[in-house]
């Protein structure tokens, strides 16, 4: 099956390139459909849940270019799978935590999916590696205006496309941008920048989006308002504030090799220490230290490793993708152990060696 | 329902829409001012969809009035405007238009605007208000089946069909 190759690869949109990558993770368009013809999910029931499913299962296979789509069955799988396509960002905590029938469609590369019975009807997501929210924008809407030609979006000629929550409606697009911002974390300006992007209408959010805390010093940057607005304003409010932020963060990591490049050395140094030695570790305390390491390497603090590396290990010892990979299910004391063995293998490599020889 | 701060009855229900779950939290007026006031202190929080409906419902409005609008019927997907604010989700795109007078204020407050100025659908505007009857005659089947009225189940069942077609 396709789907378990995922595993093993890392996603396009974690590659670690694309502009401003050293700050800038990913760049997301989502964009919310509904259906015209059927009651918005809160009033489905399962006979609706599986027409909306047919009815896009037709659409999209209907697309000479979808036809290699993956279409995953969510309400089939495990929950470990579940979890799985949430650590990876293609599918959202709702999608996966839901009842009834309810799919995702993936494309190999994993820059886009369709997630079919989510709050709405369709939520589509494309995910770009680095700051590149036009071009997300611009696959985003091709893949709009294919559905549109195959199927009915509820659309109201004065509020635009109609959403299960008003928070939604009018575009139903959220444009947002991924950012790792660990020197205004260490330097407590990171406050300061949050409120001045909510007067601007932007909202902040942690790793794991809406309602989740920030971990390893990530950012989710949105915007709030969805309506009276075009989609290409929306995307340039959002890309206009993110060089700024870029900014501020590359002040604050100046100043921190300036004003304390021993403490901050020490810090990266000894995250890195932990990493590679620890026998037992959370995947909390891996993301926190993961991002000093990730500073580290891009302030040339650390000299042997890469950012794609590090950024393959903040998605591969997240606790699906850990037993995934390990192909075993595992208790929270056991995963911790082969947490730590596993970042030791990877982060101990040196080019031409064996991984195996520090198992 | 009994407010969940004291013992008077819960007029006010309001969802909380920013944690990673909505909370639901019944309220009496009394306590859903003070409730609302918390949340107004310090800085401006970006709105909520609770907070917003509840400034909108006006602190206040005498409970018989608010019972009345509570419920409020949707005549395609039958959601009552009571089942809306307390779950903070629509349950058709007619909503929007049978609900308009209580939307139009919360869409103001939330985006600033009340008019769409993106994209359109080249190809389904048309045949939006169609579609929106096939919720209501589908719903209206079903019910007519549960009441073991097949006769007019027949009847809605044919209708179906031929806006299906």
């Amino acid at each position: 099956m396709k789907f378990d190759e995922f595993a093993e690869r890392c996603g396009e949109w974690l590659r670690g390139s694309g502009p401003q990558s050293d700050i800038v993770i990913s760049s997301r368009i989502r964009l919310a459909r509904n259906l015209a013809e059927f009651p918005f999910i809160r009033r489905c029931n399962e006979q609706d849940r599986k027409g909306i499913e047919q009815t896009f299962r037709a659409a999209i296979q209907s697309v000479t270019d979808w036809k290699e789509l993956i279409n995953v069955d969510v309400a089939g799988l495990p929950s470990i799978d579940r979890q799985f396509l949430v650590e990876r960002q293609l599918i959202s905590r709702e999608l996966a935590d839901a009842s009834g029938a309810r799919c995702v469609f993936i494309d190999a590369n994993e820059t886009y999916s369709l997630m079919i019975n989510e709050e709405d009807h369709l939520r589509m997501q494309v995910m770009h590696s680095g700051l590149d929210l036009e071009s997300a924008w611009e696959q985003a809407n091709k893949i709009d205006t294919e559905l549109d030609k195959r199927v009915a979006f509820a659309f109201h000629e004065k509020l635009g496309y109609l959403t299960a929550c008003p928070t939604n409606v009018g575009t139903g697009l959220r444009v947002s941008v991924m950012l790792h911002l660990p020197a205004l974390v260490i330097t407590q300006q990171i406050e300061k920048v949050f409120r001045s992007l909510q007067k601007m209408g932007l909202a902040v959010r942690g790793l794991y989006g809406e309602g989740s805390q920030a971990m390893g010093d990530f950012y989710q940057i949105s915007n709030q308002v969805t309506l009276g607005k075009s989609e290409e304003e929306l995307v340039k409010q959002v890309g206009e504030v993110i060089p700024v932020i870029i900014d501020y963060e590359r002040q604050a990591r100046a100043f921190l090799v300036k004003e304390s490049r021993k403490d901050l050395h020490d810090r990266v140094s000894r995250a890195y220490g932990i990493l590679c030695t620890a026998q037992q570790i959370s995947s909390e305390e891996t993301l926190h230290l993961l991002s000093s390491v990730r500073m580290g390497i891009n302030l040339g603090l650390i000299q042997d490793l890469e950012i794609p590396t590090i950024n393959k290990l903040f998605i591969h010892t997240q606790p699906a993708h850990l037993q995934k990979l390990r192909g075993l299910e595992l208790e929270t004391q056991d995963r911790n152990v082969e947490r730590a063995l596993y970042l030791q293998t990877h982060l101990r490599k040196r080019p031409g060696e064996d991984p195996a020889e520090h198992n | 329902m009994k407010c969940q701060q004291c013992e008077k009855p819960a007029t006010f229900h309001i969802t909380e829409l920013t944690g990673p779950e909505p909370q639901e939290h019944h309220l009496c007026e009394t306590c859903a001012k003070t409730y609302l006031s918390q949340n107004d202190a310090g800085a401006p929080p970006p709105p909520t969809l609770a907070a917003v409906l509840a400034k909108q419902l006006k602190i206040g409005q005498a409970a018989d009035e608010l019972a009345k609008l509570d419920q409020r019927k949707c005549p395609v997907c039958g959601i009552t405007f009571f089942e809306f604010r307390s779950q903070g989700r629509l349950g058709c795109s007619h909503d929007y238009v049978f609900f308009e007078k209580e939307l139009t204020p919360l869409l103001l407050n939330i985006h600033g605007e009340t008019r769409h100025t993106g994209k359109r659908p080249a190809h389904a505007v048309q045949g939006t208000d169609a579609k929106t009857e096939l919720i209501r005659l589908r719903r209206e089947m079903k019910e007519a089946v549960e009441k073991e009225n097949y006769e007019l189940a027949a009847k809605l069942r044919n209708q179906i069909r031929d806006l299906e077609k």
